[in-house]
């Protein structure tokens, strides 16, 4: 079985952000990281080819610094890596790096695309449906188990978590499967992953490598504009500490409080 | 300028999602003289459009096809692209669930839209729209405008308040016939697990208990959602409690579990990892109860207990059944 795993580079989650006046991120000494949620979508990849075998090839689109997140994910056990990536692309909103990353999907050849849920970033989720609707794939998003897989039936079934409870789903192969955290537990990279991925390249494809016309990528084709990022208000206010005799004293205090500010 | 919207109406076992009626609103506040149409599909769909009028929309387009019974992302963006197309819809809104993020992404390549996912603000500037999303967690916001039309916009749970309905409005309620056939849509619905039934659920709630490292393992989760229940409120937990397998993931509040915007979050044990923060922070009040003095949770809280927790926690809990009368 053929799988492509979609990734993307992020600041650490522990990282402090600040933002400029020009709406400039930056955010100090943070490491970059692969995408947390792509390491679960690595991880299930890894655990599938270890019982049916195949390939595993984790895809990113960035510029040379998502070399570091093809990176982690080659050390964990990914058999290659590609990068997209073409000054072309830069500024791409995500339905267009839907569309990118599902040409290069095509192009690799693939029975199964894993991805994260979303990226912690951009935080939108909107690039699992797009490359699934642009591949005519099905959908299997915010998926917690992966209950059955049948390579050779080209059938799959899996649990997806959804506000009120777990549907369940099953499906025909090829399909996009984007998983949450509940999946499994992901693996450190082991010593000879990480030697390996020291003295990794990816292959790295153009938009003309992947026949994509650059005038339909990057910022001046995105369907929305960032026209600011800044920082939100600092919460007001500072804390008011309850004490009291016993803790019952304390709890009378605590609701006088919070019964009159009407939150309860 | 003029915005024609289309509102997919998420239908949950009959019943409109909340969210969507949240973003019901929110369309009619940035139409600017435009027209706003609910979609709405599967059982009880003619009722679901009258709601919806009732709550804002002009009109309403209805498909009870057996094939959108229960949701699935292919047959209902195949049906939202013709309905957008066929009305000339600019803006296409959604609430930004699971499954309205699902239906966002892919309609947006299908429509060849731009996609602004999980609003908290929109307003119109000289009648040109303007979302406020959080990004990195809610560790910033960014403000981003639709570059062209069609955009499709997703709001986020609790950012935009449900509109008042108003019986006396009416408006066309037109069916139609789906998009896909059944032998046309590859995935298939088994079953649903409903979970934690009789518990609200932690995207709608207006309160939420949330339990961290501090509650020392599973059993200490007891008084914790014991306060919940008191309050009529939602069970939440730090990834700290999840990771140690305590309680579920689908319990846990922050950067990679949920993120919540409740009228009041007590965080119990909970030392506020800028990961939890990110979680939570757009809560209108935090209290804090917390064993350590200097626990960051604190610079969120308005108000905050130093204390043993499995003292404090119970005596709440005491305190408002007795006020609330349970």
């Amino acid at each position: 079985m053929n799988i492509v795993v979609c990734t993307k580079q992020v600041p650490d989650t522990a990282a402090t952000l600040k933002v400029d006046e020009q709406s400039n991120v930056s955010w100090g000494d943070a490491p970059l990281v692969l995408n947390p949620w792509d390491e679960y979508a690595v991880e299930e990849a890894l655990r599938l080819k270890e019982k049916h075998g195949g390939k595993v090839t984790v895809v990113a689109m960035g510029p040379d610094a998502t070399r570091e997140a093809l990176k982690q994910a080659v050390a964990m056990g990914c058999d290659e890596a590609v990068q997209l990536w073409d000054p072309a692309f830069d500024g791409s909103d995500a339905p267009t790096t839907a569309i990118i990353l599902a040409i290069a999907i095509e192009k690799i050849g693939a029975d199964l695309v894993l991805c994260g849920k979303q990226a912690i970033d951009g935080d939108t989720g909107l690039v699992p449906p797009g490359l699934a609707h642009r591949l005519s794939w099905p959908l299997l998003a915010f998926v917690a188990k992966i209950r059955e897989i049948d390579p050779a039936g080209k059938t799959l079934a899996v649990e997806r978590l959804l506000e009120e409870g777990r549907q369940v789903v099953s499906s025909r192969l090829p399909a996009v499967v984007a998983v949450v955290k509940e999946i499994n537990e992901p693996r450190y990279p082991s010593f000879m992953g990480i030697r390996k991925a020291s003295k990794m390249q990816p292959t790295v494809w153009s938009a003309a490598d992947l026949g994509v016309d650059p005038a339909g990528a990057g910022r001046g084709s995105a369907g929305i504009q960032w026209t600011r990022i800044f920082a939100p208000p600092p919460r007001q206010g500072s804390v008011e500490f309850i004490a009291g005799d016993s803790p019952e004293d304390i709890a009378a205090k605590l609701a006088d409080k919070l019964m009159a500010e009407k939150v309860i | 300028m003029a915005h024609n919207i289309l509102v997919w109406i998420e239908n949950v076992k009959g019943q409109a999602a909340a969210i969507s009626h949240e973003a019901l609103g929110a369309a009619r506040s940035i139409a600017d003289g435009g027209k706003v149409t609910a979609a709405v599909f599967g059982p009880n769909a003619g009722e679901l459009a009258k709601e919806a009028i009732a709550l804002g929309a002009d009109s309403a387009v209805t498909c009870d096809d057996a094939t959108l019974a229960e949701f699935r992302t292919e047959p209902a963006v195949a049906l939202l692209a013709r309905l957008a197309t066929d009305a000339g819809a600019g803006v296409v809104m959604a609430g930004a669930s699971t499954r309205g993020r699902e239906v966002s992404g892919a309609l947006a390549v299908a429509l060849n839209a731009g996609a602004i996912a999980d609003v908290t603000a929109l307003e119109l500037q000289d009648g040109r729209i303007v979302a406020t999303r959080p990004v990195y967690a809610g560790k910033l916001l960014s403000a981003i405008a639709p570059a062209r039309e069609p955009v499709v916009i997703t709001t986020r749970s609790r950012a935009f308040p449900k509109p008042e309905a108003d019986a006396g409005r009416s408006g066309e309620v037109a069916s139609v016939a789906p998009v896909l056939s059944e032998d046309a849509i590859a995935s298939k619905v088994v079953e649903f697990v409903a979970e934690g039934e009789g518990e609200v659920s932690l995207a709608d709630a207006r309160i939420i208990v949330s339990g961290g490292r501090g509650v020392g393992g599973p059993e200490g989760f007891k008084p914790v959602a014991e306060l919940a229940r008191a309050l009529g409120g939602a069970l939440g937990a730090s990834r700290a409690a999840v990771d140690a397998g305590w309680i579920p993931y689908a319990y846990q509040v922050g950067q990679t579990g949920k993120t919540v915007s409740p009228d009041l979050y007590i965080a119990c044990g909970i030392s506020g990892a800028i990961q939890h923060q990110a979680g939570m922070r757009t809560s209108k009040m935090i209290v804090a109860v917390n064993s350590d003095p200097e626990a960051p949770i604190f610079k969120l809280a308005r108000y905050g207990v130093v204390g043993d927790l499995f003292k404090i926690v119970p005596a709440l809990t005491a305190e408002f059944k007795k006020r609330l009368g349970k």
